[in-house]
């Protein structure tokens, strides 16, 4: 049984940090442990940040939260929520999809880069993240960016932590930008679009005027048709006229329908968190980055893969779920080749499967950043491994 | 009299001037090597124009692969290099040394890739900003972050330093609308970071260079996120007879739930000069002006800026301005945007840029005006009201070196001021050499070194942009 630190301050924290560098110890970075490996297993003594706890500041007016890394994420929003106001880039909660259970941080957020399906128009969890506390693989205390928006003096160490998985540093306190809550959202919907013509809708529809906060596409499965999905948010007189110019626009493509304000609200859970590739549904699970005009190719090889698809973001963004016969490695080619960027965020038996590496001069470049952190790898060894 | 310093040239790079020059030639053709004095001139300052410095050679090249050999060639022969936009920077991030080859992007124009169904375009860096949404608007999209001098920066200047706009309160500054990017280090080695998809995954040295002011590498090419134009736009223009009520008003406005697409502030000394020169119809009778935009269909606009004027009514508004016409929308902007250019008409100035907690507002405007006041110079403030990016322009006379000498000491105390209050040093015209060794105030040691690691794992001599950002002291790495 390996150890589990769980330091209640930023200075116990750097102390320890600072004790490990003589002694070959290595840390295995997490916040609530709800979010899987994401960009790999990590190995070394558990050290949790769930011990750094609180909201530190925040100023409704301004538009800025900060809190310790440790902070659970429902305190942040419920803080919010009682402002008014959001996290804009609905953060996934991978809860449903792994398994997993206990309580989600705002750390991880920052850490992980975790947005949800209104990233495609508000921005991603990086985009939103201003200001880091750290403490990095010397002991030291860093911080980069600030409470204000526009933040950067020097070079932008926050959003290079952001999505580094703390390999370069156990994040400490993160500041997040935040935005009002939309007085209402209305879902349009339009059952049975073959995949390309749903990518097609979900492209056209981006391209409008009317500001569409989110658009996915949930394939046909069983006796339900698919769905493409395309949501507009703001004042309830604005989003009437939106939703109703945009389902003209689109209306050859299909008949784009409002859904209940409740069933639109589950359908982005279910998009946003990827329930529907939970076991034992899906063997193995794939999420892949690509350009949306990219999108059908990897639609065209899940289909061949026998593979269960949803798309988000347009098709910025897609779910893969491989069966139990399938090859994870085969599928991660394939997609690499049609330049989509996968990664496994699940699979069946208990191997790791990094993250297909950069070529050699950026590997190099990052093992360097590396080393400028935490020259002696004391984080999370194993995570972003083709990239350090 | 001007008081940032240079570090001394290297004479044993100086005095190998025609050597270099031989060996750049032999990597570019002649048209895009430039070394003769008067030619020269053009690029020995930038828009911080009280320091000038004449380089050693200036090269333009043409191809992604023309900035590798040239790199490559100034690696080998143990030369510094200073990337360049345009050279509109306000804070002498492009400022050149005598020691070092300026290696400018202003040939590498084209637009490389328009990808409707993604939304991104692909340029060269050496395309204006404007020419960007220029290219774009045929297809219904723009390109968001709109610096002031938007006719003239580059792209490549504008990820150099991460620039921003007025409008970025709603569509974010240049590190929000980049994917990708290809950058050339200083071996000559091209790399690229990022991509044509959100969010690629793996250690994100994108944003790491964004904002990074030509100390990592030099952008040639970057995929940008380009934004479908509203249906409409238009202005409203609030006259406050106090700074504490547009402050207030503009708190007062997101508690409301609204984030316009651009809300901008004036005071008193800033509105009669861009008055003077724009004739925007700005009133003349009022402390504070803020300018706010809301986008959407007309009736979206209606209806937006109805929500924003019951606020500024509650909150003491004296004059009410709205657009009622494309014109007058052109008129209000022209106004505002050409507050630099209206200001130096007036006097010699320099345009400071640090940002503040906006509930910090009428505190620092009040400080601001005390402490420009003590050395006996005048003020005029415009700035990015949703964010708190300040625009502090102290007016003064350049030919009176005392008086550059205090116009500097009081920009120095007001970004002391910003980062007291708890903002930043900038907002976004970088640091440059302008604010190089003020870092100290705004980072401690520990912080700074971070920063200088980061750095040397990219250019562990030192050969980009060597005089900039970091202060010349301490520097350990």
């Amino acid at each position: 049984m390996s150890t589990l630190y769980v330091p209640a301050s930023e200075d116990e924290l750097a102390e320890l940090v600072s004790r490990a560098a003589g002694t070959g110890e290595r840390f295995a970075i997490r916040g609530g442990a709800t979010r899987g490996a994401i960009g790999g297993r990590a190995e070394g003594s558990e050290l949790t940040t769930t011990g750094l706890s609180g909201i530190t500041l925040y100023e409704p007016a301004e538009m800025v939260i900060a809190a310790r890394a440790g902070t659970p994420l429902a305190e942040v929003e419920a803080a919010l929520a009682d402002k008014g106001q959001m996290l804009p880039f609905e953060p996934m909660d991978h809860r449903g999809l792994l398994g997993t259970e206990g309580t989600p941080t705002i750390g991880a957020l920052a850490a992980a880069n975790i947005s949800g399906p209104r990233r495609v128009a508000a921005g991603s969890a990086r985009d939103h993240l201003i200001g880091i506390r750290m403490v990095n693989g010397r002991g030291e205390i860093i911080k980069s960016g600030g409470r204000v928006t526009k933040n950067v003096t020097g070079l932008d160490l926050v959003k290079l932590n952001a999505g580094a998985c703390g390999t370069l540093g156990v994040l400490t306190e993160v500041t997040f930008k935040v935005l009002p809550r939309p007085q209402s959202a209305v879902t349009l919907a339009a059952r049975g679009l073959a995949p390309e013509g749903a990518l097609t809708a979900l492209a056209d529809a981006l391209a409008t005027p009317f500001e569409v906060s989110a658009a996915a596409y949930i394939e046909a499965a069983d006796a339900e048709p698919s769905m493409t999905l395309v949501r507009i948010e703001g004042f309830s007189e604005s989003c009437a006229y939106r939703s109703e110019r945009l389902s003209e626009l689109l209306a050859h493509h299909g008949a784009f329908a409002p859904v209940g304000d409740e069933e639109g609200a589950k359908n982005w859970r279910r998009v946003g968190n990827a329930r529907d590739f939970a076991a034992p549904n899906c063997a193995a699970v794939l999420r892949v980055h690509v350009a949306p005009s990219k999108a059908p190719s990897i639609l065209e090889l899940a289909q061949r893969l026998e593979a269960r698809v949803m798309a988000d973001w347009g098709g910025g963004l897609i779910w893969l779920g491989l069966g139990a016969d399938a090859s994870v490695e085969a599928a991660m080619a394939g997609i690499a080749e049609r330049g989509g960027h996968p990664m496994v965020v699940r699979c069946a038996a208990d191997t790791d499967w990094p993250l297909i590496g950069p070529g050699r001069a950026v590997a190099e470049l990052g093992k360097r950043v590396k080393a400028a952190f935490d020259p002696q790898a004391l984080f999370n060894p194993g995570v972003l491994a083709g990239y350090l | 009299m001007t008081h940032i310093q240079f570090p001394i040239p290297d004479m044993t790079i100086t005095d190998r001037r025609e050597e270099i020059i031989a060996a750049l030639a032999g990597v570019v053709p002649e048209e895009c090597l430039i070394v003769a004095t008067d030619q020269m001139r053009a690029f020995e300052t930038d828009a911080l124009t009280a320091y000038r410095r004449m380089p050693l050679a200036v090269v333009l090249p043409r191809s992604t692969e023309e900035v590798s050999a040239v790199m490559a060639c100034c690696h080998a022969a143990g030369v510094n290099v200073v990337p360049r936009g345009a050279g509109t920077s306000l804070a002498g991030g492009a400022i050149p040394q005598e020691d070092a080859v300026v290696i400018g992007v202003s040939k590498l124009n084209r637009v490389l890739d328009f990808d409707r169904k993604s939304r991104t375009i692909t340029v060269e860096t050496g395309i204006t900003n404007v020419a960007v949404s220029a290219a774009v608007a045929p297809e219904g999209f723009f390109y968001a972050p709109d610096p002031s001098s938007q006719l003239a920066c580059t792209i490549g200047g504008n990820i150099g330093m991460n620039s921003g706009g007025a409008h970025c309160l709603k569509y974010g500054v240049t590190s929000n609308n980049v994917l990708g990017v290809k950058v050339v280090l200083n071996d000559g080695t091209i790399i690229d970071l990022g991509g044509d998809a959100m969010d690629v995954p793996g250690l994100n040295l994108l944003g790491l260079l964004i904002g990074s002011e030509g100390q990592l590498g030099i952008v040639t090419e970057a995929t940008l996120r380009i934004i479908p134009t509203a249906e409409g736009a238009r202005p409203v223009l609030f006259g406050f007879d106090s700074s504490e009520e547009a402050g207030a008003c503009v708190a007062a406005i997101i508690a409301a739930g609204i984030v316009p697409v651009a809300m901008e502030f004036m005071d008193r000394p800033a509105i009669e000069i861009c008055e003077a020169f724009a004739k925007a119809g700005y009133p003349l009778d009022v402390e504070a002006m803020l300018i706010i935009e809301v986008e959407g269909s007309d009736a979206e606009v209606d209806a937006s800026l109805a929500r924003i004027i019951a606020i500024a009514e509650a909150h003491g508004v004296r004059v009410i301005k709205q657009s009622r016409s494309a014109l007058e929308t052109a008129q209000i902007w022209k106004g505002r945007k050409s507050a630099f250019g209206a200001t130096g008409r007036v006097a010699d100035y320099i345009c400071m840029d640090g940002t503040i907690p906006t509930g910090q507002l009428p505190f620092v405007l009040k400080r601001l005006g005390e402490i420009v006041a003590g050395y006996g110079l005048r003020v005029a403030n415009v700035f990015h009201a949703g964010d708190g990016n300040l625009h502090p322009l102290i007016l003064f006379d350049a030919n009176d070196p005392e008086d550059q000498a205090r116009a500097e000491a009081a920009g120095n105390d007001i970004l002391k001021l910003c980062v007291e209050v708890g903002g930043c040093l900038t907002g976004e015209h970088g640091v440059g050499i302008e604010k190089r060794d003020l870092m100290g105030f705004q980072f401690t040691k520990a912080d700074l070194d971070q920063q200088l690691r980061v750095r040397a794992a990219f250019d562990p001599d030192w050969r980009l942009n060597p005089a900039k950002v970091f202060p010349l002291e301490g520097r350990l790495i």
